[in-house]
């Protein structure tokens, strides 16, 4: 493959940092009065780039011709589908950034170009073909999000956020590069593929150990049990916006790498990870379940929603099948689109100062005083929970039918009984909005991009979201194909 | 009727006028309700009138491959057209009643109009997840509906409520998916009549049992129903007893006994233990309850306890015995609730105590409520004697303790409806503001005669609700008859003798069958 080719196969990564240092030197210097401007433009490279990358997964493409520059980078239907996904959240991000951090003061150019930089991070994670690009993808999206995690620079709890989030994130780190380390040290090589032929043959205990503690540094990144702890430290004291973003894109770009490593990669020792996975999974569900039960701050409270559902994407992992994949990532989709109308939701609970209202007991009545955003929060409560006729149950559904199909019946019957632990705390909220007499806190008028995005996410969904089975179905099982081609 | 989509249609209307309820005024609200329903009641009868009896089981068939994984599919055999003809037919009585209701009345209608739309999509559904999505969602309207408008207690009630039925639920989910992973279809009319290995049928059969019964409600998971009943406004009530719970009994009958024959003889010793502890526990229960609501409830839990042994029967007496006491609890156990609504629209209170002598001055209340009464111990004449009686004699084929223990429900079910009604409409009138209560009103009338009149006519004449069902029935008992229990009679076959006439073959026939 020649080096035309490869740089052609990365033409979104190439137009995502270029943009991203053009918005940077614009930002720089028109001043921060310009960073609506930037925030748009941001939200318009990434709109482009989703052109870029689409066409590879509506033809579903796989094989040598999507590997770049010599198996570091793939460019394939299943990069391409999570790539999707990340832009869109990435741009939801961008979005409704501007109306919040404005009320702050605190709106600036380099928010957008953050968000650029990390989503272009993201981009390789799910693009790797080895474990360099792999931990740059990972540290260039890390760094970005430490930042952004601390960007109210007034707000302690930010810069406390920013912090946790830094020197948690680089033990992770740390522990993934001592996998790696040790990965390449018993397979004398980083590409994927030579790692799945060198351990084809069986895996000795120091791979095994690499494996371990890969798997240890990348359940940090997507917050599985028992390595969840920062989540809702940083979830609350993060601006929401930024939050919104960490529910939604990293969790996407860390999920499919995730994939990657383990089905790829690791591919041919699924039981030397399966259990760990289904730990993982099932830990994450009930820890993200009963850590919910006491929350009085909504934005904790979703961050623990966000960790389990992260149990229930890992348990498509488990079931270490191409259905598995497929169901992870309709799960992802479905995932990404009910945090994000569950954070925009949060985002337009203000009082009458503008001010952020963020404590549970202050939404008690809001089905009386706004009843379309109490409807709409209701809906992604309900779908959180996975209650049909809500898009949620989807996501669970076709997870636990892989997990079914691949014989794992005990696996399903106990996370799905776990799920209904998680039922309490999302009907709490309904109950709060519904049933408890007016608090009368929230009443700040929202921005109407905020409502566009809420009021899309809730139609996505509603029941009409299953009118979209059949095709994000397809989508996703040809993403799912691509990834065990290499297998 | 070939072609036309009436059973969509039926879950299109009340679906459209619950979403505009949303956004309309009370009064609008309230019309609007009232006009949807009554339209799926006109469609309801058009549907039982081109239903085709002794035609092809399943009709009015739709399929439409909208999503991925399952379909769209429609159809009803008789045994769904009566549960759908019960749901039609309460629905506009339960707006009725609801005149009471005063705050957020449009959003109230729109939960009643979405709880229609379900509980038609759950009898009418012929794909396993299809029906999954009805019976599920269902929790979310009659969540809000026990949480907004009920009582004291109403949190606790929805909570319990929600909570139990969905664990239930969830690990039938599972089984599910076993199911369609093993058979490679999800089209029931396919799945039941296909074979499982004996082995995995107890475990299905028991993720399965682990919903209806809750659903149903079969002591001991029968807890949250007195809760969520006395919580739950009237409407509620009667929606909850009149069709919610008919949802575990379609369950038994449409799921468990064809799909899992060998499994379903294999528990139904727990079954009827569990019916049997039912009927004498909760009667008992019953006759000591101070709150009307709580009563009637408690009552339901005993009624129902009939359903599972009748259905558990393996026999046609038994199953048409179940399916008309289904029908009979749905439309009596509604009726009570209204009736209790009635008085507590003017009193506010449920406290059997507060009221005393209302056949005085509340005439004709009286005689609904002594009708309803009636009906509910299962006096002859009216619909509870035909349930009963038939499901009774289907057990007793079976079992003579079974049969025995559950007789004893009936004079049980007796003394404390009798002990209830001599409180309410009998003896003094020993509270001035109770004995100062009108007499029903003329949309009291409305919603309690069409019942009366219905309860009559089934007491009388059940075959107009037995002959739809009849070949259904008999496709299910001949479906169970390879794993239908020894009954304890041992009936001994013998040549018939010379004098025996052709009657007595037939009869002799019938006993080999079991």
């Amino acid at each position: 493959m020649d080096f035309t080719a490869s740089l052609a196969l990365i033409a979104p990564e190439i137009l995502l940092s270029v943009s991203g240092l053009v918005l940077l030197l614009a930002g720089a210097w028109m001043g921060d009065g310009a960073s609506r401007l930037v925030s748009y433009a941001a939200v318009a490279v990434l709109a482009v780039c989703a052109f870029m990358v689409a066409p590879a997964l509506c033809s579903g493409a796989m094989g040598p011709d999507t590997v770049a520059f010599g198996g570091q980078f793939r460019a394939d239907a299943f990069a391409s589908f999570a790539k999707l996904l990340i832009y869109a959240a990435g741009g939801a991000a961008l979005l409704v950034a501007p109306a919040f951090f404005e009320r702050h003061g605190a709106m600036r150019a380099e928010y957008p170009v953050l968000v650029l930089f990390a989503v272009l991070g993201m981009g390789l994670m799910v693009s790797a073909g080895d474990l360099l690009t792999l931990y740059i993808g990972l540290e260039l999206n890390s760094l970005s999000a430490y930042v952004l995690a601390a960007f109210l620079r007034t707000d302690e709890r930010s810069a406390e956020a920013g912090l946790k989030y830094f020197v948690l994130g680089a033990l992770a780190s740390g522990i993934l590069l001592f996998g790696m380390s040790l990965t390449y040290g018993f397979t004398g090589t980083t590409t994927f593929e030579g790692i799945r032929t060198a351990l084809s043959g069986g895996l000795s205990t120091g791979a095994l150990f690499g494996v371990i503690f890969m798997l240890a540094g990348l359940a940090f990144k997507i917050a599985a049990v028992p390595f969840h702890m920062w989540t809702p430290d940083v979830y609350e004291g993060a601006p929401t916006p930024v939050t919104t973003f960490f529910a939604t894109a990293p969790k996407v770009a860390a999920v499919g790498l995730t994939m990657r490593v383990a089905m790829d990669a690791f591919g041919t020792q699924e039981s030397a990870w399966q259990q760990v996975i289904i730990f993982a999974a099932l830990a994450s569900i009930v820890v993200g379940a009963l850590g919910a039960i006491g929350q009085v701050n909504i934005k904790r409270l979703l961050a623990y929603s966000s960790i389990n559902n992260v149990g229930f994407i890992l348990i498509g992992l488990a079931a270490a099948t191409q259905a598995g994949a497929s169901a992870m990532l309709v799960y992802l989709s479905i995932y990404v689109a009910m945090s994000v109308g569950g954070f925009v939701a949060v985002l337009m609970l203000k009082d009458a100062d503008g001010e952020a209202v963020e404590a549970i007991a202050d939404i008690a009545g809001l089905s009386r005083t706004q009843p379309l955003l109490a409807l709409c929060l209701a809906a992604v409560m309900f779908s959180l929970a996975g209650i049909p006729p809500l898009f949620g149950f989807w996501g669970k559904f076709v997870v636990f039918q892989a997990a079914v199909q691949a014989d794992m019946i005990a696996l399903a019957a106990i996370g799905i009984a776990a799920s209904v632990i998680g039922a309490f705390y999302y009907l709490k909220i309904v109950k709060i909005m519904y049933f408890d007499e007016p608090a009368n806190k929230v009443h700040g008028k929202s921005d109407w991009i905020h409502w566009a995005l809420l009021i899309v996410s809730a139609v996505f969904i509603s029941p009409l979201g299953y009118l979209l089975t059949r095709w994000l179905g397809s989508l996703a099982d040809k993403a799912a194909a691509a990834l065990l081609f290499a297998a | 009727m070939d072609g036309f989509p009436i059973l969509s249609l039926m879950l299109l209307v009340p679906l459209v006028a619950g979403v505009a309820c949303l956004f309309a005024d009370a009064r609008l609200a309230r019309n609007l309700a009232l006009a949807a329903t009554l339209v799926d009641f006109a469609l309801g009868m058009l549907l039982w009138a081109s239903f085709d009896i002794g035609g092809a089981q399943w009709q009015f068939v739709e399929r439409a491959p909208l999503f991925a994984g399952f379909q769209w599919a429609l159809g009803i055999d008789g045994i769904a057209l009566m549960l759908i003809m019960l749901s039609v037919f309460l629905m506009p009585i339960c707006i009725l009643a609801s005149a009471s209701i005063e705050k957020r009345v449009g959003e109230y209608m729109a939960a009643f109009l979405l709880m229609e739309v379900l509980m038609i999509g759950v009898f009418a559904a012929q794909d396993l997840f299809l029906f999954y999505i009805f019976f599920e969602a269902g929790l979310i309207p009659m969540y809000l509906i026990i949480g907004i408008w009920g009582g004291q207690d109403r949190i606790y009630a929805s909570y319990k409520f929600f909570l139990y039925t969905l664990l239930g639920s969830v690990l039938m989910l599972i089984a599910m998916l076993w199911m369609v992973n093993e058979a490679g279809t999800t089209d029931i009319p396919t799945l039941m009549a296909y074979d499982f290995d004996p082995r995995a049928q107890t475990w299905l059969w028991l993720a399965f049992f682990a919903s209806f019964a809750v659903k149903m409600p079969m002591w001991p998971v029968h807890t949250w129903l007195p809760d969520a009943h006395v919580q739950a406004p009237t409407a509620g009530s009667v929606i909850l007893a009149g069709v919610l719970l008919k949802m575990g009994g379609y369950g038994f009958i449409r799921f468990s006994l064809p799909m899992f024959p060998e499994a379903s003889a294999q528990f139904a010793w727990l079954v009827f233990a569990l019916s049997m502890i039912a009927v004498v526990v909760t009667s008992l229960i019953a006759l000591v309850q101070h709150d009307m609501k709580k009563l009637i409830a408690y009552s339901s839990v005993a009624h129902m306890a009939i359903v599972t042994v009748g259905l558990f029967a393996f026999n046609v007496q038994g199953l048409e015995g179940s399916m008309i006491v289904m029908l009979s609890h749905g439309l009596v156990s509604g009726a009570l609730f209204l009736c209790v609504g009635v008085i507590y629209d003017r009193l506010h209170t449920r406290e059997i105590d507060r009221y005393g002598g209302l056949s005085i001055n509340m005439p004709y209340y009286a005689l609904f409520f002594l009708l309803f009464t009636m009906a509910s111990i299962g006096l002859p004449g009216t619909s509870g004697f035909v349930g009963e009686f038939l499901s009774l004699a289907g057990i007793y084929q079976v079992s003579s303790w079974v049969a025995l223990v559950c007789t004893t429900g009936i004079i049980l079910g007796a003394a404390y409806m009798l002990y209830l009604y001599r409180r309410v409409a009998f003896g003094d009138q020993k509270n001035a503001d109770a004995a100062a209560m009108p007499d029903i009103s003329a949309r009291e009338w409305l919603m309690l005669a069409p019942i009366a009149a219905a309860v009559l006519w089934m007491g009388v004449y059940p075959e107009s609700f037995l002959a739809p069902m009849r070949k259904d029935i008999a496709a299910l008992d001949a479906r169970v008859a390879r794993a239908a229990p020894l009954g304890d009679a041992r009936l001994k076959l013998s040549e018939p003798t010379k004098n025996a006439g052709h009657a007595q073959d037939e009869h002799a026939a019938h006993g080999e069958a079991h």
